[in-house]
């Protein structure tokens, strides 16, 4: 029976014509659309899934360079917001963008009923869920260090990344200056050192309509990735703390100062559920 | 036989008197969104009201509207184009032509939302295959694409037959036809078969362009309020409701409008009607899950929605005007009247945005860090948000633009889906 029908099948290809040349064409020309499409989605797709696995094995096995973090003290926190203003006088960030800001918990019998300080820069995440979500890229954690950081350049001012972020660590510059800026004073002509790249904010260009961040004041540091504490190459709210609360240092060397303090220290780190580990620890 | 005539051209001039008003108000909104162009391209963001808590406001609700009715309309034509739903043909080619409208309207909003609208292009050079809204950008990209050749291939015939160098019409055909001339049946036939295969290939990727619009939201583990895997179905649901809603309001005003379609725009009335009753029970089930877990973090958005400072969006606009009242006009006899109807479709339309900003504000408007908004004084740091003037204004002129490209095309393309007797006796002419 089945010989039957495959002969007779065989009989009545052989009576069709040959495919003729457009068809031909026609077909190649969806095949080939075909493909490409497959190709296209697939290749992102294996590319998702290897960064994934790449990230994975990261953790595990590649060691960063360093390993920059900071160990704030609630203790010795006063609460003076020295640390505002001097990132604000660091990186000359405008009205509304503020890289770190002081927010007080005022916890009920404690003694004198003094509340809790907490200085909050960027936490610079190990596992971070502003930077996967960027359509271009514009903001990743830095393989030497992992400094998370923008790309001005690059960066849209989509704002999905401050949507992702769940600590509010991430600013936009709607382009607002403060008086003394907008009345063409001497501080005007300053321009932000950060990232080292020494923008002029005029005209609507970046960093206006940019998402900025605390970036551990990485224009401070030297050509091997390495910040110099006696030099005052030094983040500049860690340098200015009043009460010294806040440690900045390189996780990656067990005799830094953050490192002992880790080891010493009982910490706590913000929405640890989350599993985003920052790289900001708060003593208690 | 008198009367009956009568009541024909009286039932024109409704038609005639309703597309009056819809130029009028379309012509005005445009005018009045120059100031909010001007504002945008002049000012940047500085005169818009969201921030740094708040990073999202009414443009992005209006995008997201926008797009949604955009996908409705789109799934809402494949049901003639593809499972050869004869009921709606008569508007098959005007649901196509209102989904690449809203569509144009979604992109113009989402564009200006952008910091710099300059670089929009970045999304294609620089892809990231790990950001949901990469590839909702991708997924929309490719929808337009399909969006224009489907277009085409449907209005083609029309266009070569329409074509002279005469009338601004037919110039218009001609330059519309892309040099095509063929006239043949056969011609018509292929076209049917490239609209059909298109419409096919359209229904996957509206779907997944708009479930991805929702997973964009649904991935933020941080905002409680959207990080649901309800959020694309939601999406979706809500999507189909307000585009077809809107295609009832549009054929009972276009078209010759309800005179002719009565039988769609009651058609359409039932399917909004099961939609919305759908639509419902997922926003119900949102709400029920958060407040039975009872988690502060949860609820917080929630609590925003029904009694915070804007719970009039949601009780007045999207609950009273958006979802009891229409119901109540589709469940009454007033069901089988095709003005009650379009008048529900019109407001389940409207409601919806209600629902959209909902999605998006309240999301936002929760502190992440506790005292964090009262941590530095600037208004950019704030969890209030009410769009400024300009805000509203762009909007609106997006609206008109959106409202006149539409009439245009109403107007001009022959979005008339001619039964064959007609079309023959056209041809005649």
């Amino acid at each position: 029976m089945k010989e039957e029908i495959s002969a007779e099948i065989k009989i009545e290809n052989s009576d069709k014509p040959t495919i003729d040349r457009n068809e031909f064409i026609s077909k190649l020309i969806k095949i080939g659309a075909g493909t490409l499409a497959a190709t296209i989605v697939g290749n992102g797709m294996l590319n998702t899934a290897s960064t994934v696995f790449a990230k994975g094995k990261s953790e595990t096995l590649v060691k960063r360079k360093y390993h920059y973090g900071m160990v704030i003290d609630t203790r010795r926190c006063v609460g003076c917001r020295a640390c505002v203003l001097a990132c604000k006088a660091e990186n000359k960030t405008s009205p509304g963008v503020s890289y770190t800001v002081v927010f007080e918990e005022i916890l009920e019998n404690r003694p004198n009923d003094k509340p809790v300080f907490m200085t909050k820069p960027c936490f610079h995440c190990e596992q971070p869920p502003c930077t996967d979500v960027c359509p271009v890229s514009a903001t990743y954690k830095r393989e030497q260090d992992g400094i998370v950081v923008v790309d001005y350049d690059r960066c849209i001012g989509c704002r999905y990344c401050m949507t992702a972020c769940p600590y509010s660590a991430r600013w936009f510059d709607f382009g607002e200056n403060y008086p003394a800026v907008e009345q063409g004073t001497d501080w005007a002509k300053v321009p932000s050192p950060e990232y080292n790249q020494f923008r002029k904010r005029e005209h609507e260009q970046s960093p206006i309509g940019n998402v900025r961040k605390c970036t551990f004041c990485l224009h401070l540091q030297d050509e091997n990735g390495q910040y110099n504490k006696a030099d005052g190459h030094w983040p500049a709210c860690a340098k200015t703390c009043t009460g010294k609360a806040i440690h900045f240092g390189d996780f990656n060397d067990p005799n830094s100062e953050v490192s002992i303090l880790l080891r010493e220290r009982q910490y706590i780190r913000l929405k640890e559920e989350l599993g985003t580990s920052p790289n900001v620890y708060y003593l208690i | 036989m008198n009367f009956i005539k009568e009541l024909l051209s009286d039932r024109d001039k409704v038609s005639h008197n309703l597309k009056m008003i819809f130029w009028g108000i379309g012509g005005l909104l445009l005018l009045v969104g120059f100031y909010g162009w001007a504002i945008r391209f002049f000012n940047g963001h500085i005169k818009a009201n969201y921030g740094s808590i708040v990073t999202w406001g009414l443009w992005v609700a209006a995008y997201i509207y926008f797009i949604g009715l955009s996908a409705g309309s789109f799934l809402v034509s494949s049901m003639v184009y593809v499972f050869n739903f004869k009921k709606f043909e008569r508007i098959g080619k005007l649901a196509v032509f209102t989904a690449l409208v809203t569509l144009l309207m979604a992109l113009l909003s989402i564009w200006v939302d952008l910091g710099h609208m300059g670089r929009a292009w970045h999304v294609m050079v620089f892809p990231n295959f790990k950001s949901p809204m990469a590839w909702m950008i991708y997924l929309y990209s490719i929808y337009m694409l399909l969006l224009f050749v489907e277009i085409y291939f449907l209005l083609r015939y029309d266009f070569v037959t329409g074509s002279n160098n005469e009338t601004l019409k037919g110039k218009l055909y001609k330059l519309f036809s892309l040099g095509s001339t063929d006239k043949s049946e056969e011609s018509k036939l292929r076209d049917k078969k490239i609209v059909k295969r298109l419409a096919t290939a359209g229904v996957p990727i509206a779907i997944l362009f708009h479930g991805g619009v929702g997973a964009l939201f649904g991935v933020v583990a941080a905002r409680p309020h959207w990080h649901s895997g309800l959020f694309p179905i939601l999406f979706l649901l809500s999507a189909l409701v307000s585009g077809g809603a809107l295609l009832t309001l549009i054929s009972s005003i276009f078209q010759e409008g309800w005179s002719k379609n009565k039988e769609i725009v009651i058609e359409l009335g039932k399917m909004v009607l099961a939609l919305l009753l759908l639509d419902i029970l997922f926003q119900v089930s949102e709400f029920l899950v958060a407040y039975r877990g009872g988690i502060p973090g949860h609820t917080a958005g929630f609590d925003l929605v029904i009694s915070g400072p804007y719970a009039w969006v949601f009780w007045g606009w999207q609950g009273f005007i958006g979802t009891i009242v229409p119901i109540v006009i589709l469940v009454l006899p007033t069901r089988k009247s095709p003005r009650w109807v379009a008048l529900a479709g019109f407001l389940i339309a409207a409601g919806i945005f209600g629902l959209r900003l909902n999605i998006v504000i309240p999301g936002l408007a929760v502190e992440e860090i506790h005292g964090l908004t009262s941590a530095i004084y600037s208004h950019r740091v704030d969890p209030h948000y009410f769009p400024s003037i300009s805000e509203w204004l762009l909007t609106f002129g997006i609206v008109g633009f959106g409202m006149l490209l539409f009439g245009l095309g109403e107007h001009f393309l022959p979005t008339h889906n001619e039964s064959e007797t007609e079309s023959l006796s056209e041809s005649k002419v």
